[in-house]
């Protein structure tokens, strides 16, 4: 059972060791001309304006909590529909039962504008 | 002896899929110059086929220039985690049935866990923070807009894409990838039973590997080159070769659960060798998954970028109650039917 995880573990191993070697190959064979402008952030050609770390839309945080709310529903529904077949009528109508309250809340975030971009 | 053979394995499928991917570039190169009605890369080598090559090599002498404002620690750590992720992705995948190699007999799929789609939905979200790590590491207005656009896009569409497996779970009533195969014998491939899950699904795998019509976060006009603006070199090369991997596997796994895996209608009961039978099946799993592959290059060349409110509407507002529709309606004839 466990011998079957072991190749995962040799490919995540080697997967590492791959990227760390690849991520060091310009310090060993590339040009080490570095001056102060090259080292400046990218912005068009401009002298940069502030830093980037500074407050961006709280969109982004609002898509990342409703991923949350839907992805734990996806996590549930794994086990009934591989169990589908045995659990009968029962799990179907339970299975509706909480697709039907988690679509309330889908209706409540919809008509809130949560789901709006402008 | 076990240990072994499948370090062999890992050792062979990844050597084919960095080979895949550098030819996947070149292969997406010349399709866009066809399209586009120019020649494209054709210099080094017969008709180009050395410009993968050379393209490494440049890389490799290349400088790293890493900017004074950025985070450092991060700022390497991201396409490591990147790349790793999207090599990784692979191991889950059947690529045939099984082949007799001087008198063993070798499972072609480098690891067959029951939880198979359960990993595969797993390395997708970590392949997340890469992507997060770099726009915020390199303190780069460009890179961050890219950064955080690109997660508010694949984790909309993870959730999908999520769903839209639970389709087919429901009929093959396993997650295990191999079983899934197995169960699309002749011709009940998922696609003819799951056509509206197939749909999503492959809408889904195009917004996650952030190709046209989906790569906003790209968007060359308005981002520069978005998460990774700030990256040089070969650092820059690892996030390339992650979104070809990833394009790689996204098809490979499409074909899996869809289009029958390494599934040839009535091969096993033509009397072929054993041994051609098996080649045959490999042979059946690459043109599916190349068919594919060339499906989205040519989606890519053809079709325009969607505005960011209209990605999300899509996502949220039509993906995401139809892939429910899907998994409802599916439930619902499995249980009538059976």
């Amino acid at each position: 059972m466990i011998d079957n995880y072991i190749p995962l573990a040799i490919i995540l191993g080697f997967a590492t060791i791959f990227a760390l070697v690849m991520t060091r190959v310009n310090e060993w064979f590339g040009p080490k001309k570095s001056t102060e402008e090259k080292q400046t952030t990218y912005e068009s050609g401009m002298e940069p304006v502030r830093t980037a770390h500074e407050r961006f839309s709280v969109k982004f945080f609002l898509v990342a909590m409703l991923f949350i709310i839907f992805d734990i529903e996806v996590v549930f529904m794994y086990p009934w529909a591989v169990n589908f077949r045995q659990l009968g009528l029962l799990g179907f109508i339970e299975m509706f039962v909480f697709l039907f309250i988690l679509m309330i809340g889908y209706y409540y975030i919809w008509k809130k504008g949560a789901l709006k971009w402008d | 002896m076990e240990i072994l053979i499948s370090l062999i394995k890992i050792l062979v499928v990844m050597l084919v899929l960095l080979t895949c991917v550098a030819y996947l570039v070149l292969v997406e190169r010349r399709v866009s110059a066809f399209i586009q009605n120019r020649i494209g890369p054709n210099r080094v080598g017969y008709k180009g086929l050395l410009q993968p090559v050379a393209d490494v090599l440049k890389l490799f002498i290349k400088e790293d220039i890493v900017p004074k404002l950025a985070n450092k620690p991060l700022h390497r750590l991201a396409p490591i985690i990147a790349i790793v992720v999207s090599l990784s992705t692979i191991a889950v995948v059947p690529f045939g049935d099984k082949i007799n190699l001087f008198g063993y007999e070798i499972k072609l799929q480098i690891a067959s866990v029951n939880i198979g789609i359960l990993y595969v939905l797993a390395l997708t979200g970590l392949g997340v923070y890469g992507i997060a790590i770099a726009g915020w590491a390199s303190n780069n207005k460009y890179s961050l807009l890219g950064g955080l656009r690109s997660c508010a896009q694949i984790i909309s569409y993870e959730l999908s894409m999520g769903i839209s497996i639970i389709g087919v779970i429901l009929v093959t009533s396993t997650l295990q990838l191999d079983k899934i195969v197995e169960f699309q014998h002749g011709w009940r491939w998922l696609i003819l039973l799951q056509p509206i899950g197939f749909i999503t699904f492959f809408v889904a795998i195009f917004a996650e590997t952030n190709r046209l019509p989906f790569d906003l976060p790209e968007a060359e006009p308005e981002l520069v080159g978005g998460y990774h603006t700030e990256y040089t070199g070969l650092k820059f090369g690892l996030f390339f070769l992650a979104e070809y991997a990833n394009m790689i596997t996204g098809s490979a796994i499409v074909v899996t659960l869809y289009l029958g895996g390494w599934q040839f209608p009535y091969l096993q009961s033509s009397g072929l060798p054993e041994f051609w039978t098996s080649i045959i099946q490999v042979g059946t799993f690459a043109a599916k998954v190349g068919a594919v592959l060339l499906f989205m290059v040519i989606i890519r060349w053809t079709v325009p970028r969607f505005r960011y409110d209209q990605l999300m509407d899509l996502g949220w507002k039509f993906m995401l109650p139809l892939s429910i529709a899907n998994v409802i309606v599916t439930a619902f004839i499995i249980y009538l039917f059976e």
